[in-house]
């Protein structure tokens, strides 16, 4: 098991080295960080003290070493577009982003898994059916449109829901959350459904391939065979075994969610990282587009390695050391 | 000719088409999309980029079918009196420009370096592949954002403008080529070890010709599936991006920019600017899609 963490996570370091000399090649490339911040005039003489104390004569490699340093202690510098540390910023906006991420996978999961239990077991009945004309719905609709359409029904024309913000937000310590208050709550119905109905269609439709995959193996008609109650076949032998694929893609779709969050941000007005992010796309703000990055990608990372980890939990052959071998 | 032609509708794929009522009704949609799209500035009823021909008079007219709605605009008009149905022909066609330059672009590179990868193999092919696996870690349209994002902090804002379009169909096609370099490679590490490639190496072939007009040709098959199938996601992308903002300039509005126009006027209770062109992107899309899923099944002779 020890090994095994290890040696996942010396696979996930180049990734990460990876990214990082991405981010710092724009930092370093992109644009001219120094008349931007000597404004209009200024002499040669100025500009070479200013880059001699920011360190941008020195070579690329140490550059590089101390860009890592410090982006490691949470330091990005200042944004562009805002001029204030690129580390506030984020933190300011990263609950609103992890709480909308939260509340769209809990959603999707908690909906998603019983819709896929149930379109498996009873593929023929009429809720399965519409079920599944739903969930092409979901899967061919583009997020913003999702959206837009939830905004006019039930902003626009019903009125019960508000259309942008977060609503009221309680501090707790630094974290702001919008789930303690009501106004805070029914801002979050919109953006959560937006953001989670493709997930939600997607879990469905793989759970149900996978329990009608597995409901046609030996051991689910040994179980029959054996008299034991329904409930223990379709819950404890049947879908057991649909979880292996079912943690990887949702595992791999939470990095959707948050990247699929921009766009939701976007339309809901969503005081998150998304939105920063985009904002900062459309003013070439690169301290904030390497700072998202990283992050992004270190989220990446971590949750793949959490998917391998759960893997290894729950597929005992895996522990046996054959590798991978499918489920 | 006529051969060609009697061969086509007596193949297996040509069956499998008349086979399928959803296929034929996706063909006839994506066929009124592409032909609206292509033939746009013929056949549209008002030409929305002639300034002289607006008139702020006719602006937020609804669909013609409701109470205030004018015969003359079908679909309404915008905040601008343009014609909504005209928008959204110029629209998708600029939409398709940019979905089918995009795969184009993807599939050449994602093509030439699978094959590179596949046929030489070593350290170009790890190096490649470990690129391929970066990459697939994030998903598309965070990609395609990024290098939206960095090219446009790296041309200094005039210079942008002018290849904004070029800019987008590069970002997209950076953000899906390696999905073609997988599967090419795939098939090329197949191939390569076959008896007539081996015998093109025995007779001295250089490796380039051996790759493009041996291997490449035994390869291309799986790559027209997945070019179908990128078609839409795309068209999707650049329409997510363009109602992010930052995707084509303003100057030549595709649906995703029409889309954020009139999401605007959402409140004020004029649906119809944003809905149009979102139900248009729809049909394109969802059609395009299916065609794909189709072709997918056909071209697979173990679903035959």
């Amino acid at each position: 098991m020890f090994a095994f963490i290890v040696s996942r996570i010396f696979q996930a370091l180049p990734v990460l080295l990876a990214v990082a000399l991405i981010s710092f090649a724009m930092f370093a490339y992109v644009g001219d960080p120094v008349a931007i911040m000597l404004g209009q005039d200024y002499t040669q003489a100025q500009r070479d003290a200013l880059v001699a104390e920011l360190g941008l004569d020195r070579p690329f490699w140490v550059q590089f070493a101390t860009f890592i340093g410090n982006a490691a202690q949470g330091e990005f510098g200042l944004s562009y577009r805002l001029s204030r540390p690129v580390a506030d910023l984020i933190a300011e906006r990263a609950p609103a982003t992890l709480e909308l991420a939260f509340t769209a996978a809990a959603l999707a999961l908690i909906v998603g898994v019983p819709m896929g239990v149930y379109t498996g077991l009873y593929r023929n009945s009429w809720p399965s059916r519409f079920f599944l004309t739903f969930s092409l719905i979901g899967v061919s609709l583009p997020t913003f449109l999702i959206g837009i359409l939830l905004i006019l029904v039930f902003a626009v024309w019903l009125g019960w829901l508000p259309s942008f913000g977060r609503g009221d937000t309680v501090a707790l310590g630094g974290w702001t959350t919008g789930f303690l208050t009501l106004t805070g709550l029914k801002a979050l119905v919109l953006p959560a459904i937006t953001l989670g109905l493709f997930q939600l269609t997607l879990i469905m439709r793989l759970v149900r391939a996978e329990m009608l995959e597995v409901l046609r193996t030996d051991y689910i008609k040994f179980a029959r065979a054996r008299g034991l109650p329904n409930r223990a076949v379709h819950f404890g032998h049947a879908l057991k075994n649909t979880l292996v694929p079912v943690i990887t893609i949702v595992g791999l779709q939470l990095g959707a969610i948050i990247a699929f969050a921009i766009v939701t941000e976007t339309v809901f007005q969503w005081p998150g990282m998304g939105l920063l992010f985009i904002q900062s796309v459309g003013a070439a703000d690169i301290p904030v587009m390497s700072a998202y990055l990283l992050l992004i990608s270190l989220v990446f990372v971590t949750i793949n390695l959490i998917v391998d980890l759960l893997y290894y939990a729950v597929d005992p052959r895996l522990r046996i050391g054959r590798g991978k071998g499918g489920h | 000719m006529d051969q060609a032609i009697r061969r086509f509708f007596d193949s297996d794929l040509w069956f499998s088409f008349t086979r399928s009522p959803v296929t034929i009704v996706s063909a006839i949609v994506a066929a009124i999309c592409i032909l609206g799209a292509v033939f746009a500035p013929w056949i549209a009823p008002h030409n929305p980029f002639d300034l002289a021909s607006l008139n702020l008079i006719d602006a937020f007219k609804p669909p013609a079918w409701t109470e205030e709605g004018a015969r003359e605009y079908v679909l309404g008009t915008d905040d601008q009196g343009r014609d909504v149905l005209s928008a959204i022909m110029y629209g998708a066609r600029v939409s398709l420009l940019v979905g089918i330059s995009a795969t184009v672009f993807a599939t050449l590179l994602g093509v030439s370096l699978g094959l590179l990868a596949g046929y030489l193999g070593g350290a170009i092919d790890s190096l490649l592949m470990r690129i391929c696996d970066i990459q697939l870690t994030f998903p598309s349209i965070l990609v395609a954002l990024l290098v939206d994002g960095v090219v446009r902090a790296a041309l200094p804002r005039e210079v942008h403008a002018d290849i904004a379009l070029f800019v987008v169909i590069f970002a997209i096609g950076i953000s899906e080529w390696p999905k073609f370099a997988r599967t090419v490679r795939g098939s090329t590490l197949v191939e390569r070890n076959k008896e007539y490639v081996q015998a093109a190496r025995v007779i001295g072939v250089p490796k380039a010709r051996i790759m493009v007009s041996h291997v490449l040709p035994n390869v291309i098959g799986p790559v027209l599936v997945v070019a179908t199938l990128n078609l839409g996601l795309a068209i999707l992308s650049e329409a997510t991006l363009s109602f992010l903002g930052v995707g084509v300039p303003p100057t030549q509005p595709s649906l995703g920019t029409l889309i954020r126009i009139g999401n605007d006027f959402l409140f004020s209770g004029e649906w119809w600017i944003t809905i149009f062109p979102g139900v248009a992107l729809i049909a394109m899309v969802l059609s395009v899609n299916l065609l794909g899923d189709w072709l997918r099944d056909a071209l697979n002779p173990k679903l035959r």
